[in-house]
């Protein structure tokens, strides 16, 4: 099933005088349950396509559908309320709350789409566990690990039950071993069914996903299927 | 509806986190709003007080009742021009009294300041005022002991004494006045009377609880004719409704007393209460427009160290704002979020500033009657709550339409 299908889009910027094209031309189709990885050097577009895709931002030409809806055309309120149902985000920096603890951190999406206090507590502890962290619920991010960290951003990204998991190099600060237990992680919750999204400027964590977009200044270069991808050993 | 109250909770719950987080800071923009509070509440209060014991005080005059004196009480005339009128006499009193058809009762009045002795306690600069016992219908005395002097007592010209409770209070502490003899001028009076307290009024020297009454023929008898100023003379009125027919009565029958023509000026002046009003109003209504002003200065100083402080807390938390939009935060959680933190800080401040201004206004009740009542309590509390709120709006505002992109990426 297509979950999001974008024709010709461009998103043009303007930074003084000078207009910059950060994206030209890009057509791309992404199912149900598969696992992308975009990649592209610095300057490419691939961090403009990943706010598209994460209806951040709206492109300024072309059209973005997201499960049948334009996403072009939507309010700030309304791209607020599909980022809060539909994507879940993984940062590199896992931009947690510093001050609350894994469960409050983990539960606010749900605060935001008005889950009751019992039903969202019960979600997003069983998020927590399904990533690993069930004797981790009460630590502030000052008292996890990196990786456990990541596993809390992770967490908050599964627990409204999102169409696609949208991960901006997921690892890039943590080291390689736990790198890979997050790649594990992913690599379990595409078994699940979920629909991965990776950004990633890595050969080899992008060798985890399925399917390899390569962005050059603003447009496609490549859109492969990977033959044989790298499917990580649990740890 | 639901998600709006849910996320007003986590913005509350956010809020208390954040100040907790910032102790000092919090405490420090905390107190800007608790000294605006405080200042603006006493203020008030004070005002309210001053107010209480004036409109006390003057309604002791009583809105019914008319003073025909020499001088008016408030005039663009010069003073000159009333010095050189001439003094009412008793004898122009007996004429308005037999003349004059309208009012309930008229009494002559002739005040001069006096020293009021018994034993060796003393209080000076009294008003001591001699009238007949019809003075007491154009008052609203009430006494606290004894009674006002009798129409034989004042005919005869007896050494009796009426005084007022400021009077009563020093010379007798132990509220033994009745039937003791007081000595004022060197000569001996009987108290007969003592008045209830009639509630000071803090405008001028006049204290109407600071009084000493007499029978007006006795100050003639004890006090040289050059002491013998002008006489005033009290008119009341039968009811309110009346004052003005009883005016118009009084000034035609003044002017036949006086042999007027039709062209001159009167040679007196027909005072009331409701020029005292007027009078007050506006000297102390810009006076209290002024306090107020002032103090309400360091309210907004309050509130902009509030804003300030909210314009930091939204710079610094850029990267959570962008956070909390990715996840799904529309602009009016965001918003709401900002403005919750900084009506908390003033809600805070407001409360512990409304606490100190009540402690301090009993304080002050030693002084000045003042009392933080409970409207002052519910002002102090919704101020303090809008200054949050306006304060407040355009750090939020600014938090609410931050790009998500752009904070996110923010360090």
């Amino acid at each position: 099933m297509n979950i999001i299908n974008i024709e010709h889009i461009a998103k043009i910027y303007q930074v003084g005088f000078e207009e910059v094209h950060a994206l030209r031309d890009v057509s791309l189709r992404i199912d149900k349950n598969e696992y992308l990885a975009i990649m592209g050097p610095s300057g490419s577009g691939k961090s403009t396509l990943m706010n598209m895709l994460g209806c951040l931002d709206t492109p300024t030409t072309g059209i973005y559908d997201f499960k049948g809806q334009s996403v072009s055309q939507m309010t700030d309120n309304e791209l607020a309320k599909i980022r809060n149902k539909e994507i879940g985000f993984v940062f590199q920096t896992f931009n947690l709350l510093a001050r609350s603890d894994a469960l409050h951190n983990v539960e606010l999406p749900l605060i935001y789409a008005g889950v009751s206090y019992s039903e969202r507590r019960e979600k997003a502890r069983k998020a927590l566990i399904d990533v690993g962290l069930e004797d981790r619920i009460h630590h502030k991010p000052n008292e996890l690990s990196g990786g456990q960290r990541q596993r809390v951003a992770v967490a908050r990204a599964l627990v409204s039950d999102p169409s696609i998991i949208l991960a901006d190099e997921p690892t890039g600060n943590l080291d390689s071993k736990t790198g890979e237990e997050i790649m594990m992680l992913f690599h379990e919750l595409h078994e699940k069914g979920n629909t991965i999204i990776l950004v990633t400027h890595e050969e080899y964590i992008a060798a985890h996903a399925g399917r390899i977009i390569r962005l050059k200044d603003g447009l496609v270069e490549s859109d492969v299927e990977v033959e044989n991808r790298y499917v990580p050993n649990s740890v | 509806m639901r998600n709006f109250l849910l996320e007003m909770k986590e913005g509350l719950f956010i809020s208390f986190r954040a100040l907790r987080a910032n102790k000092i800071r919090a405490a420090l923009t905390m107190l800007g709003i608790f000294i605006g509070i405080t200042v603006v509440v006493l203020m008030s209060t004070a005002i309210k007080g001053i107010d209480n014991s004036f409109q006390k005080g003057i309604s002791a005059l009583g809105s019914d009742v008319l003073y025909i004196d020499k001088w008016a009480w408030f005039t663009n005339t010069d003073w000159w021009l009333m010095r050189n009128r001439k003094n009412i006499e008793m004898k122009e009193f007996n004429k308005f009294k037999q003349m004059a058809k309208l009012p309930l009762a008229v009494a002559p009045v002739m005040s001069s300041r006096q020293t009021v002795k018994f034993g060796e306690k003393r209080v000076e600069s009294v008003f001591l005022n001699g009238s007949n016992s019809d003075y007491v219908k154009t008052t609203n005395f009430t006494f606290s002991q004894g009674r006002f002097y009798s129409e034989i007592e004042s005919n005869s010209s007896r050494q009796v004494a009426v005084i007022g409770s400021e009077i009563a209070n020093t010379l007798f502490p132990r509220g033994d006045a009745m039937d003791k003899i007081i000595k004022i001028g060197g000569k001996n009076y009987k108290v007969v009377g003592v008045l209830d307290e009639q509630g000071s009024i803090i405008l001028g020297p006049f204290n109407p609880d600071n009084q000493v009454f007499v029978p007006i023929g006795t100050i003639f008898k004890n006090f040289k004719a050059r002491h013998h100023g002008t006489i005033t003379i009290n008119v009341r009125a039968q009811n309110p409704g009346l004052v003005e027919e009883t005016k118009a009565e009084a000034e035609g029958v003044m002017r036949q007393i006086r042999g007027l023509k039709h062209d001159e000026e009167n040679d007196f002046s027909i005072n009331q209460q409701e020029g005292l009003m007027d009078n007050y109003n506006s000297v102390v209504g810009v006076i209290q427009i002024a306090g107020l002003f002032i103090t309400g200065l360091s309210l907004f100083v309050g509130a902009i160290g509030i804003m300030n402080i909210m314009f930091v807390s939204v710079k610094e938390r850029t990267k959570e704002i962008g956070l909390r939009k990715a996840i799904g935060a529309k602009k009016r959680a965001i918003l709401a979020q900002f403005l919750l933190e900084s009506s908390a800080i003033c809600l805070v401040g407001g409360l512990v500033g409304l606490l100190a201004a009540a402690l301090l206004s009993m304080m002050i009740n030693q002084f000045i009657p003042t009392s933080v009542q409970m409207d002052a309590a519910i002002i102090a509390i919704v101020v303090s709550l809008i200054t949050g709120l306006v304060s407040g709006f355009a750090p939020a505002y600014t938090a609410a339409k931050l790009d998500p992109v752009e904070s996110l990426r923010y360090e």
